[in-house]
């Protein structure tokens, strides 16, 4: 299986996703590089985290303009997988791959921790090997993480199952304590019409070997191998 | 477009003095040009003869520490040194101080801190993995100190973040005596290919000098000359424009372009424009070469209008680098940056004069012999003379002092105290993951990242006591040395060697130049006992506001090998029935401790004794434990004492475990529960390690002694029949995670 890994200028977790799928699971992968048209045969691709443009604009807004998004829109629409972490996930947002907003986290302040997320969906081709309800423990390290879309997306998301991860408390309960950055429903993670995008703010590149102290990750890459 | 040439003022000596430059100074500029400087020729002097750039005040000091050993590639001199960590890798590190930038604007001062110690590590070859830091603010009653807090924690995280350069840690103390001078020390460790570590160097006459990054602008003109080598006065307000605004993300671009371009073959040298900017970056260039350079600055990139020579040679804009390449490799050079979309030109050539030639619109505005400006600096053999409120502090009557009635509660309060409580609050905002190699996180005595593709992982400390810096500088910095190894022999590292950064008053009162003195000798002497070379380093003078200095700050940045990363260690207990074991003695040194001040408003007494022999018995012992997986978790004891620390162990982020423990009755229960003596270690293991730890501490000579056990959600201390401290991990727990969080509101 190939992945392809986006590179935009100010992305700076690229090295880390390329890591976990070169050298941990032993796949192929190659970056791409922004001002590229093409996705050089990507069977998956990755939007990783950063700061694409440094975002002193608002996150993702410049991202979405880069020449390779028109091809990982055009891929998307065709089923391919595709994940966006962290900033990846605010890119995919402002493209409108996926619904909603991330907005200031609840703080103002930008956090980095551990959080646990239940998994509400493995309709997903990136959640599709975890069972339905598992808690993981997954790092964040963000600012503007706080997820936010109207009423009436918000349930569509949830009667559509396309709500991906929620934030939650160790034994997988909701509560507004174990929720980081205020996100509407507890939202962490959410999944385009089809379910073959998704986009969450916890970064599994984070928490992929055993010398880290946390495997909780891997599922996610694991699951999208052999599709 | 005026003409600005015409603009420039006539130089002489008051002007001269005004640009910092001593009467004698200003007459040996005169001696080497055989005629009157041009202003822009003046601003070059000021800038490379300020205290800032040329050491001239610390320099015959410097000459004491032990720079050599194995392991070192590169010692003091470059932008950075190096060691090798195996492998055929090596660690590139340096430590910078951006102190009054940050008290005059905390976020860009604190920013630009850390974009300036990026650039010294990435301009030698190696992509940077870590930084830390070590912070000084006033008192937190004062004023201004929460703003500065606010803005310096927000401006390193608002860099490194957005850099993506995980911030692992480091130190925060709050003490008064920092109240006009607060102290931001950034330190930064990057990876390098042993082989292929680039240096600041502009060899080769007809080479091609290159400037990349961003474009010059008129910001943070006088920082080095005036800012950072003068005591503040009333008006520090007014100097905001001699700070620059920092821009993480064109910094981003220029890391990832000069790391591209190193890959290639076109690099003769390459130096960072940081303080000093273009002036330093081609004087010291060519003076390590032996060479000089032409410049042309009708080429050089501005992003401001009718902009000077003098503005230009002078500007501090950040993000900026200069790089000699082989000529006829201009193009590729021009590819690379194009690809980034920053600036990269031309600007001009190597030569074999010796001389700085700067053109501007068809005239030559300087014409400077590089050998004498970059080396004949003038070295300053200042007065150093011991100050007399020495003796006074010394002193402590420990019978006129009533011992402690409730340890329980001034444990509490010292737990909740701002010196020693959770710095969660910090570390929380700065982005410790990314690039996905921390083992160690914030909160334990070291951190500890591993190192892709090598079996190893490297440990990173900062540290300093500076009370017992200010109570005796020599025996200060030795502790600074020792206690920095020895939070790296907690995660079970090897120290391999440290950078320093030496923050003091004003070096022309003698009493600073003694407290500067002392305390090198200090650290040399810690130095050469524990086999610690010290390959870079930073001096910073001037901490001084209207006649008052801060605290000799000596602040130790160190780094350590782990032979197998699987085998890092944390300070905090993780068994429930392990036993705890003190590897050193008890000891009841009060003197200069945290307790004294916080409990009775004392910084007062003998600091505690460094025994350096024993002091390298009890950390090898305990990095023997360690490698030998023989420990659940390490801590050392420092400020607060053994309760203290105690309490810390007990702290574990996801599950807490109390403690049973029993101490002998010593003299006073205060000393005994807070003091804080050298060389001590807790370590928790398995009961049936034990016979395995008590054959290693007999083989180090490191005294040891079973002191209690981890279980049940209470910490309880017993000192001889009586349980002194008795009280839920909870509610210990609680002072010490909310006290920050709580002020800073």
């Amino acid at each position: 299986m190939k992945f392809g890994i986006v590179v935009f200028p100010g992305s700076n977790c690229e090295h880390d996703c390329y890591h976990v799928v070169k050298h941990v699971l032993r796949q192929d992968v190659s970056f791409l590089w922004h001002k590229e048209k093409t996705l050089a045969r990507s069977d998956c691709v990755i939007l990783p985290g950063g700061f694409a443009h440094g975002d002193y604009l608002r996150c993702g807004a410049m991202a979405k303009f880069s020449p390779i998004m028109e091809s990982v829109t055009r891929f998307a629409s065709e089923g391919g997988p595709v994940v966006g972490i962290c900033n990846g996930f605010q890119i995919l947002a402002e493209a409108g791959l996926l619904p909603g907003a991330l907005i200031r986290n609840r703080t103002l302040h930008y956090l980095c921790q551990d959080v646990y997320l239940r998994t509400d969906s493995n309709a997903s081709p990136f959640t599709r090997k975890i069972p339905h309800g598992k808690v993981l423990k997954m790092p964040i390290g963000h600012g503007e993480g706080c997820y936010y879309a109207d009423a009436k997306t918000l349930s569509r998301l949830e009667v559509e199952g396309r709500i991906a991860f929620r934030y939650c408390d160790p034994k997988g309960n909701l509560d507004e304590e174990w929720n980081p950055n205020g996100s509407l429903k507890s939202i962490a993670g959410v999944l385009n019409e089809r379910g073959n995008v998704l986009g969450l703010m916890p970064h599994p590149d984070r928490c992929a070997e055993a010398i880290l102290g946390n495997e909780d990750g891997r599922v996610l890459f694991e699951s999208v191998i052999g599709l | 477009m005026s003409e600005p040439l015409t603009q420039e003022p006539s130089v002489d000596l008051e002007l001269a003095q005004a640009h910092g430059l001593t009467p004698e100074e200003f007459e040996k500029v005169r001696t080497i040009l055989g005629r009157t400087p041009s202003f822009t020729e003046l601003g070059i002097f000021s800038l490379m003869w300020s205290e800032h750039c040329s050491y001239k005040s610390s320099r015959i000091h410097l000459k004491r520490f032990p720079t050599t050993g194995p392991q070192v590639l590169q010692g003091p001199g470059e932008n950075a040194g190096a060691i090798d960590i195996g492998g055929g890798l090596a660690a590139v590190f340096k430590m910078e101080s951006h102190n009054h930038p940050s008290y005059v604007e905390p976020y860009q001062g604190a920013a630009t801190g850390v974009g300036g110690i990026l650039r010294d590590i990435f301009t030698m070859g190696a992509r940077p993995i870590a930084s830390m830091n070590s912070l000084r603010f006033g008192s937190p009653d004062h004023p201004r100190t929460k703003y500065l807090v606010g803005g310096v924690v927000a401006g390193i995280a608002g860099y490194g973040n957005c850099i993506g350069i995980p911030t692992l840690g480091g130190e925060v103390m709050f003490h008064p005596g920092y109240d006009g001078n607060i102290l931001v020390n950034v330190m930064n460790l990057g990876i390098a290919h042993a082989g292929r570590i680039f240096k600041g160097q502009a060899r080769g006459p007809g080479n091609t000098v290159f400037y990349v990054g961003s474009r010059t602008g008129r910001d943070g003109i006088h920082g080095a000359s005036l800012l950072a080598s003068a005591s503040f006065e009333a008006d520090s307000e007014s100097k905001r424009p001699t700070v620059q605004v920092g821009d993480p993300f064109a910094e981003k671009l220029l890391l990832e372009a000069c790391l591209e371009l190193m890959k290639t073959d076109t690099i003769i040298g390459i130096q960072d424009m940081g303080a000093a900017g273009l002036t330093s970056s081609s004087v010291e260039m060519a003076g390590r070469s032996g060479t000089g350079i032409d410049l042309d600055l009708d080429r050089v990139p501005v992003r401001e209008e009718r902009m000077t020579p003098y503005e230009m040679m002078l500007s501090e804009s950040q993000e900026r680098m200069l790089v000699v390449v082989r000529r006829g490799t201009e193009e590729k050079v021009r590819e690379i940056f194009r690809k980034w979309d920053l600036e990269g030109v031309a600007v001009g050539e190597v030569t074999s004069t010796g001389h700085l030639h700067v053109q501007f619109k068809g005239k030559r505005v300087a014409d400077i012999p590089v050998k004498p400006i970059a080396e004949g600096a003038p070295i300053l053999k200042r007065p150093v003379e011991r100050p007399a409120r020495e003796e006074k502090d010394s002193r402590l009557d420990l019978a006129r002092i009533k011992d402690v009635a409730t340890p329980g509660k001034a444990l509490k309060g010292l737990l909740g105290s701002l010196n020693l409580c959770s710095r969660e609050w910090i570390y929380r905002q700065y982005d410790h993951m990314v690039r996905s190699n921390t083992i160690v996180r914030p909160g334990s005595d070291a951190a500890v990242i591993r190192i892709k593709g090598s079996p190893h992982a490297l440990a990173l400390t900062t540290d300093c006591n500076s009370r017992y810096c200010y109570l005796d500088p020599r025996a200060g910095a030795r502790i600074a040395v020792a206690e920095a190894s020895r939070n790296l022999a907690c995660s079970g590292a090897v120290a391999q060697s440290l950078t320093d950064c030496l923050n003091f008053g004003n070096p022309e009162r003698p009493e600073v130049m003694w407290q500067f003195s002392e305390c090198v000798d200090g650290i040399a002497e810690a130095c050469q006992s524990l086999e610690i070379p010290i390959i870079s380093g930073n001096v910073s003078f001037y901490n001084e506001t209207e006649g008052r200095g801060i605290f000799p700050t000596p602040t130790i940045g160190m780094v350590g090998i782990i032979e197998d990363a699987r085998s890092a260690m944390h300070s905090y207990f993780a068994r429930e029935g392990d036993l705890i074991v003190l590897v050193g003695t008890l000891g009841e040194e009060l003197g200069g401790s945290e307790y004294l001040s916080q409990a009775h408003q004392l910084e007062a007494g003998a600091i505690p004794h460094l025994d350096l022999a024993r002091e390298e018995a009890v950390q090898y012992a305990c990095i023997d434990a360690i490698t030998e997986g023989l420990v659940s978790s390490a801590h050392d004891c420092s400020e607060g004492g053994i309760a203290v620390a105690l309490a810390e162990c007990c702290f574990h982020p996801e599950a807490m475990l109390g403690a049973e423990v029993k101490l002998p009755a010593g003299k006073r229960l205060d000393a005994l529960l807070f003091g804080e003596s050298q060389s001590r270690i807790l370590l928790s293991l398995q009961k049936a390690n034990l016979p395995k730890l008590e054959k290693i501490c007999q083989e180090r000579d490191a005294p040891f002694s079973v002191v209690g056990a981890v279980g049940g959600n209470r910490l309880k201390i017993s000192v001889g029949q009586d349980a002194e401290i008795n009280a839920t991990v909870a509610e210990l727990r609680r002072p010490w995670s909310e006290a920050f969080p709580t002020w800073m509101v």
